[in-house]
């Protein structure tokens, strides 16, 4: 099997949760092999990371630059492509940081590449066989991976559970001097924080969260007054923002909100794995969807099929009526 | 400036249930197709930019006749010019294969800047920045603003987790992935389809193309094997009955869960 690395998330001087998923997807590669971590950074940070690593990790590969103090992709992907040996896999968070790094970085490589990988069925013959999703969740397809030059695989977060592992006692190899002068055509700027809006769907303990499925703006008010009714607030997915139906501030996902509310009402929402993302702390899923298959009823608490336009009314009067 | 935007026809997860049949495909039968969401967006992108800069907007897909209507609907949307990239030897392709074909066409034009949906439906996030690797130009994912600040640079707006952003300057030229919500569409009617509905679209191949050898079935690395229905996990437990009796059950639900204050 090839050599297999593991590219560290971090802030602050601390490794993303992620690290540990990756070390559970390379132990089913190749539960023989310690992966090596790969970690780009700059200064006191970058240290702090690469001595924590040492305890799950047996090499951790240490390239700092100046120019990589922060995660801009065109410049770390110059650093992977000069330092990851041709031929490895390597394991890649798939979060907004690594849909930016890695197809690129496979070409550079020479390798193949896998996106939003949910587990590996098996591996052998030079070959991985592997599990992702289409189609928002509704389908999962098996996907065969020809890895004999190599591969770029990213990983779907929370799909690989950890396992408790001995200490590693590993050690930091510095790689920076392979890296040379970084400089790419995009610069980072600054970062601008997420709008706060008028309602923070944060404080509410009950949310009454709208999809694509609520089909038009008029509709919106429809799940406003059985939030009214309930105490509650009125969240949403993404394509409710993106047709302006919604403030950004109110979408639920990994590019909007967390929440942690008690109780979370999936009003004509699929379930796609981004969305779910942003419901954190296990609160109550009642899901309400027309299409008896829809993904969100794998993960709900109780689901109810009906078309949401003539159920949350009637639901809206019931509670009223109380 | 000259824009070109990658569009691709997918069927259309608003419109339907993903069914499979029984050989581990998906039943394509009653699937209504229509343009890639994000692709969308990409489009009117380009044509705002165009309408503020000067300038001209092709669409691109790679694919076959059937695809052709969805390249008639972004002219209909405004596109100059669109493309058909079709060839039997681009079969099979995976995305490094899709990214090549693309690559051969951007470098018989003069592009200043490239545009692809994030994401397909079916896809994987992956061709966009696969093509700027193989233009050896810079890319930017995720992309929700883009402004032309001349000097051959951009403005832009990435998006990152929390619903953060992140302000890049990229020099053209570049390719760019779109991410949806950046704009508002225009709508398109059927009146318009019709006005370009006898526009010939030219159709090139692998021969015209000069398309390295990632294109086609035999050097995908990347296969899709099959489809399969996910495994339930804990499933929702389903309430049934008139709608009265669901109502009432679920009312005691919200308020032993904590839902009704
Ligand atoms: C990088 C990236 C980041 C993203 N971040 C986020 C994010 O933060 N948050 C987010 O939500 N998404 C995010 N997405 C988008 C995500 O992939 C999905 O496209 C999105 O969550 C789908 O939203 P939806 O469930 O409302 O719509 P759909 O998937 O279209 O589902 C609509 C549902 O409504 C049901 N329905 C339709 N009509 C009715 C009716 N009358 N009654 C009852 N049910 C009905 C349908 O059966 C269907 O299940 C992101 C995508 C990308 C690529
Ligand atoms: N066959 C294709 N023809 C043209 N553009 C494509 C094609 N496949 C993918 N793209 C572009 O690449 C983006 C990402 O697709 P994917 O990598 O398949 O998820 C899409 O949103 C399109 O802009």
């Amino acid at each position: 099997m090839p050599r297999i690395f593991a590219y560290i998330v971090h802030k602050a001087g601390v490794a993303d949760d992620s690290a540990a998923e990756l070390l559970a997807a390379a132990a089913k590669i190749d539960a023989a092999q310690s992966p090596t971590a790969v970690v780009t950074g700059h200064g006191a940070d970058l240290d702090a990371v690469c001595q924590s690593l040492c305890a799950s990790f047996r090499e951790v590969w240490r390239i700092g630059n100046e120019s990589l103090a922060y995660p801009n992709a065109e410049l770390v992907r110059k650093a992977l492509a000069a330092v990851v040996p041709a031929g490895s896999i390597l394991l890649v968070p798939h979060a907004h940081f690594g849909t930016d790094l890695s197809p690129g970085l496979s070409i550079k490589l020479n390798a193949a590449y896998v996106p939003d990988v949910l587990d590996i069925e098996s591996a052998g013959g030079g070959a991985l066989k592997m599990v992702r999703q289409e189609f928002g969740g509704q389908v999962s397809a098996h996907v065969r991976c020809d890895i004999s030059s190599g591969a770029v695989i990213n990983i779907r977060p929370g799909a690989f559970k950890p396992a408790a592992s001995p200490p590693a006692g590993g050690q930091v190899i510095d790689q920076s001097a392979r890296v040379g002068v970084l400089t790419c055509g995009r610069r980072y700027l600054q970062t601008v924080a997420a709008e706060t809006g008028d309602v923070d769907i944060k404080k509410y303990p009950a949310l009454v969260s709208i999809g694509r499925g609520i089909q038009e703006q008029d509709n919106v008010s429809i799940a406003q007054e059985l939030a009214d009714a309930m105490g509650a607030a009125v969240s949403c997915s993404r394509p409710v923002v993106d047709a302006k139906w919604m403030e950004k501030s109110r979408q639920v996902g990994s590019s909007g909100q967390t929440v942690k509310p008690k109780v979370y009402m999936a009003c004509g929402i699929s379930g796609s794995f981004q969305h779910l993302a942003g419901i954190q702390g296990s609160p109550f899923i009642v899901a309400i969807n027309k299409n008896p298959k829809a993904p969100i009823f794998r993960v709900a608490d109780v689901g109810i099929v009906a078309d949401l336009l003539e159920f949350l009314p009637e639901l809206t009067s019931k509670i009223r009526g109380k | 400036m000259e824009i070109l935007v990658c569009a691709k026809r997918v069927p259309d997860t608003s419109e339907n249930e993903i069914e499979l049949n029984g050989d581990g495909d998906i039943d394509r039968d009653e699937l209504v197709y229509s343009v890639n969401e994000a692709d969308n967006y990409a489009v009117e992108e380009a044509l705002e930019i165009v309408e503020r800069t000067g300038g001209t907007v092709t669409v691109v897909t790679v694919g076959g006749d059937e695809d052709e209507e969805i390249l008639r609907r972004e002219m209909a949307m405004g596109a100059r010019q669109a493309v058909l990239l079709s060839d039997d030897a681009f079969n099979g392709s995976d995305g490094r294969g899709i990214a090549a074909i693309l690559a051969a066409f951007v470098k018989k034009g003069h592009y200043e800047l490239i545009l692809t949906g994030v994401q397909a439906d079916d896809g994987a996030g992956q061709v966009g920045g696969m093509l700027a690797a193989m233009l050896d130009c810079p890319f930017a994912s995720l992309v929700t603003s883009i402004e032309v600040l001349g000097g051959g640079k951009l403005k832009i707006s990435r998006e990152i987790e929390g619903g953060n952003k992140e302000i890049n300057e990229i020099d053209l030229p570049c390719v760019l992935s779109i991410q949806t919500g950046i704009n508002e569409p225009r709508y398109v009617g059927m009146r318009g389809i019709r006005q370009v509905a006898s526009v010939p679209i030219p159709t090139l191949g692998k021969a015209d193309l000069g398309v390295n050898g990632y294109a086609g079935e035999a050097a995908a690395r990347v296969k899709r094997m099959d489809y399969f229905v996910p495994p339930a996990g804990k499933g929702a437990e389903m309430l049934t009955g008139s709608q009265d009796e669901v109502i009432a059950k679920l009312i005691d639900l919200l308020k032993a869960k904590g839902g009704l204050q």
